[in-house]
């Protein structure tokens, strides 16, 4: 009977599922309501973790709840420590969900709202969670090594060498990317300058609270933060309307630019106390609340969604970023369906928590299932708007023109009518001068937001108010990723720098401290003024170069999981990690091949470098031509870097699959729990 | 009720214990009772200094 009818609610919950995954997928002509999305997403996130996760666990990984993890055996207390499963979910959780799912999927809403939406999901159940789960599970069995030491081990030096490279590359452009959407969102915005501006002497005095007043008193002290940045967003509304201190808070680019890399430098190079932990915990703070929010929201208003399924921009045409939507809707989502990075956290601090073997199914697979939702809700929030705003905000003035009158016109020459005035008084709703020509994603996000929030919770008169806040919780992540991710990129770059002067691997050499976070900075800094100074905006070359390195970055972690897999007599199931690879290879190859060869100027980087050559010369667009090359150079070493390993790892499973080679994992030997035994 | 009033507690007391792990309160907690001081200044740069190590080294995702 109790068999019967969990089958039956299985057969229910599949059925729901199809039957929405059809609907988004084959309505066309009236808007869709995005509830669709909505119960599309929940029943393929239930069907896969119910069925294929637990294939995974029970097939491939014969999960061991009796074998005892890192956290048991080597608990110290600090990094080492066994932790309630739910407590290393939200843990995870807030590690891995960042910025990317929110502003992937709102630039690749440019082909529509079905692309992306069957992406994320397909991606997700298929790649994404099965990537973050394995490889959680080899570092608990392997003492909670990273993906670097994994890569060494499993597959050899080169690869250990590459997944360090990519690391680095990844951080570097992902810090130039994200301060430069930062650089968007609040160019020629002092509302929004100011509220960013205030949140570092707030951080600073969450600081000295945390260290002087109580000490320790974490959660209260986010509390306090936040009220703080609430009220510094009520005051930036008084900031814009008055003149002279408009003034002051109104910046260009390029000026914003200097002033976000002077801002990373300090906070690399200040005591961490002060700034970054603060400043951490008050984005993490505001993060986990806003997507909370945002979920009751989406589901309060239940929106229409009134972007087409497909747009006209599937054939690369698109404003927002060029290319044909394969490859490159595959890489502008990385977050919300695989990500490399999610590689390095599922062999960083989370395999030291994990209490038993069998919860790494529920922490790998099931956080990076939440983190899909995210990015389903970024997809939502870009869609409820009128195609013809979405395009208005996120095309650079260098497709669409300067001029409004110019952009509208061109805009609704593409078969998305939006006039001047409808963005003037969009503008005036959200308290900005313009939004036109605010590329880069968060703006865009940020008025969706806004849109759900006024409809849903406090009506159109805070409409001004979410836009600011939304923009606040964007930039407020990204600043945070900037910071900390200076830090650990300094670090590794300490690390290396070490084995050729001791001192300099000292991380309280302050010498080593401030040469180090300069290089860090100018090597982001670099990409970031690269991106400003584009007349097409930047985030046109920058993004895929990101979403590139990224998925190279997947592509390494996969060949670890799947060399591991064929290492441990399982290579009849190699196929839930090689699938998944062989398609990431697909994509970022043939991005790569088109972001470098591609005869489209905005495509390619040497194409757009040859046209420029090609016409008259100034110093400024010599700067382009170069930094055109540098993108081509640097995303030919990372593709030539990737392939090393993937022949690599292909030789290891040949000769094991064809007996030539041993198939010995490198795990930590077998060690009864005590846990259970204590259960008991 | 009683029982559902137990599970909300049980609830809320694991997304407490969350927040208190994400925002290092619980580990702030662990290092007092593990070197055997009270909650003071002092002690709270000692435990940062001790966790600056692994806490900065720890990646966050995009």
């Amino acid at each position: 009977m109790n068999k019967t009818f969990f089958v039956l609610v299985w057969v229910a919950i599949a059925g729901l599922g199809a039957v929405a995954v059809g609907a988004v997928a084959l309505h066309r002509g009236e808007p869709i309501n995005a509830l669709w999305l909505v119960v599309a997403a929940t029943c393929c996130y239930a069907v896969g973790y119910r069925f294929y996760s637990n294939f995974i666990s029970a097939r491939i990984l014969a999960l061991d709840g009796l074998r005892a993890t890192p956290a048991e055996r080597l608990e110290n207390g600090r990094d080492f420590l066994v932790t309630n499963k739910w407590v290393v979910f939200g843990h995870h959780f807030a590690a891995i969900a960042g910025p990317g799912p929110l502003v992937g999927p709102v630039l690749a809403a440019q082909f529509g709202y079905l692309p992306g939406t069957m992406w994320v999901l397909a991606g997700a159940v298929f790649a994404g969670c099965v990537q973050d789960f394995v490889i959680l599970l080899f570092s608990v069995r392997r003492d909670g090594k990273s993906l670097t030491e994994m890569a060494k081990d499993e597959i050899g030096r080169v690869g250990g060498f590459v997944a360090y490279v990519a690391v680095i590359a990844i951080l570097i452009i992902l810090l130039g990317v994200a301060a430069l959407i930062v650089v968007n969102a609040l160019k020629a915005s002092p509302w929004g300058t100011f509220t960013i501006a205030m949140t570092m002497p707030i951080a600073l005095l969450m600081g000295v609270y945390l260290r002087r007043i109580r000490p320790g008193k974490v959660l209260e002290v986010s509390a306090l933060g936040f009220v703080l940045v609430l009220a510094a967003i009520w005051g930036g509304q008084y900031v814009s309307q008055h003149e002279a201190m408009a003034r002051l808070f109104t910046f260009s680019a390029p000026t914003l630019a200097i002033l976000i890399m002077i801002y990373g430098f300090f906070a690399s190079a200040l005591p961490v106390w002060l700034l970054l932990a603060p400043r951490d915990y008050l984005s993490t703070f505001v993060k986990l609340g806003t997507i909370a929010l945002l979920a009751v929201g989406i589901v309060l208003l239940h929106p229409t969604l009134h972007m087409p399924a497909l747009t006209r921009f599937v054939d690369g045409t698109g404003p927002v970023f060029a290319g044909r939507i394969f490859p490159f809707a595959f890489i502008t989502i990385a977050c919300g369906a695989i990500s490399g990075f999610h590689a390095l956290i599922s062999s960083g601090t989370t395999p030291k928590m994990i209490a038993r073997e069998t919860e790494t199914r529920m922490v790998g697979y099931g956080a990076m299932m939440a983190e899909s939702a995210v990015a389903i809700m970024a997809i939502i929030a870009a869609c409820v708007m009128q195609p013809g705003i979405y395009f208005a905000i996120n095309s650079p003035a260098g497709i669409v023109g300067q001029a409004p009158a110019a952009a509208a016109a061109t805009i609704s020459s593409w078969g998305f009518p939006v006039t001047a005035a409808d963005m003037q008084s969009l503008a005036h709703a959200v308290g900005e001068q313009t939004l036109f020509n605010r590329t880069g994603g968060a703006p865009a996000f940020a008025v969706g937001m806004a849109h759900i929030f006024s409809h849903s919770l406090g009506g159109e008169t805070l409409m001004a108010l979410w836009y600011h806040f939304a923009i606040m919780f964007e930039a407020l992540f990204i600043l945070t990723i900037l910071d900390a991710g200076t830090r650990v990129a300094r670090f590794m770059v300490q690390d290396a720098l070490g084995h050729v002067y001791k001192p300099l691997g000292r991380t309280s050499w302050y010498p080593s401290i401030l040469a180090t976070s300069a290089l860090i900075v100018g090597a982001w800094g670099y990409f970031l003024w690269q991106g400003v100074k584009d007349p097409l905006g930047g985030i046109n070359s920058l993004w895929p170069l990101f979403g590139i390195a990224n998925q190279l970055l997947a592509t390494v972690a996969l060949c670890v999981a799947t060399t591991i897999i064929i290492k441990m007599h399982r290579a009849k199931y190699a196929a839930v990690t090689l699938v998944p690879l062989a398609w990431l290879v697909a994509v970022t190859f043939t991005a790569s091949w088109h972001k470098m060869f591609d005869a489209n100027p905005r495509v390619g980087f040497l194409a757009q470098a040859r046209v420029l050559a090609a016409g008259p010369m100034s110093p400024a667009t010599v700067r382009v031509i170069f930094n055109n090359r540098l993108d081509a150079a640097v995303t030919g070493v990372l593709v030539v870097m990737v392939t090393l390993v993937l022949v690599e790892s292909a030789r290891q499973w040949i000769g094991i699959v064809s007996g030539a080679r041993e198939a010995r994992v490198k795990e930590s030997p077998f060690v009864r729990t005590r846990l259970v035994e204590e259960r008991e | 009720m009683r029982r559902v009033l137990k599970m909300i507690r049980a609830f809320a007391g694991t997304g407490l214990a969350a927040l208190r792990e994400i925002f290092d309160e619980a580990a702030y907690a662990r290092f007092l009772s593990r070197v055997g001081m009270v909650s003071s200044s002092e002690s709270y740069a000692a435990f940062r200094r001790e966790f600056e190590e692994v806490k900065t080294r720890r990646p966050k995702c995009c």
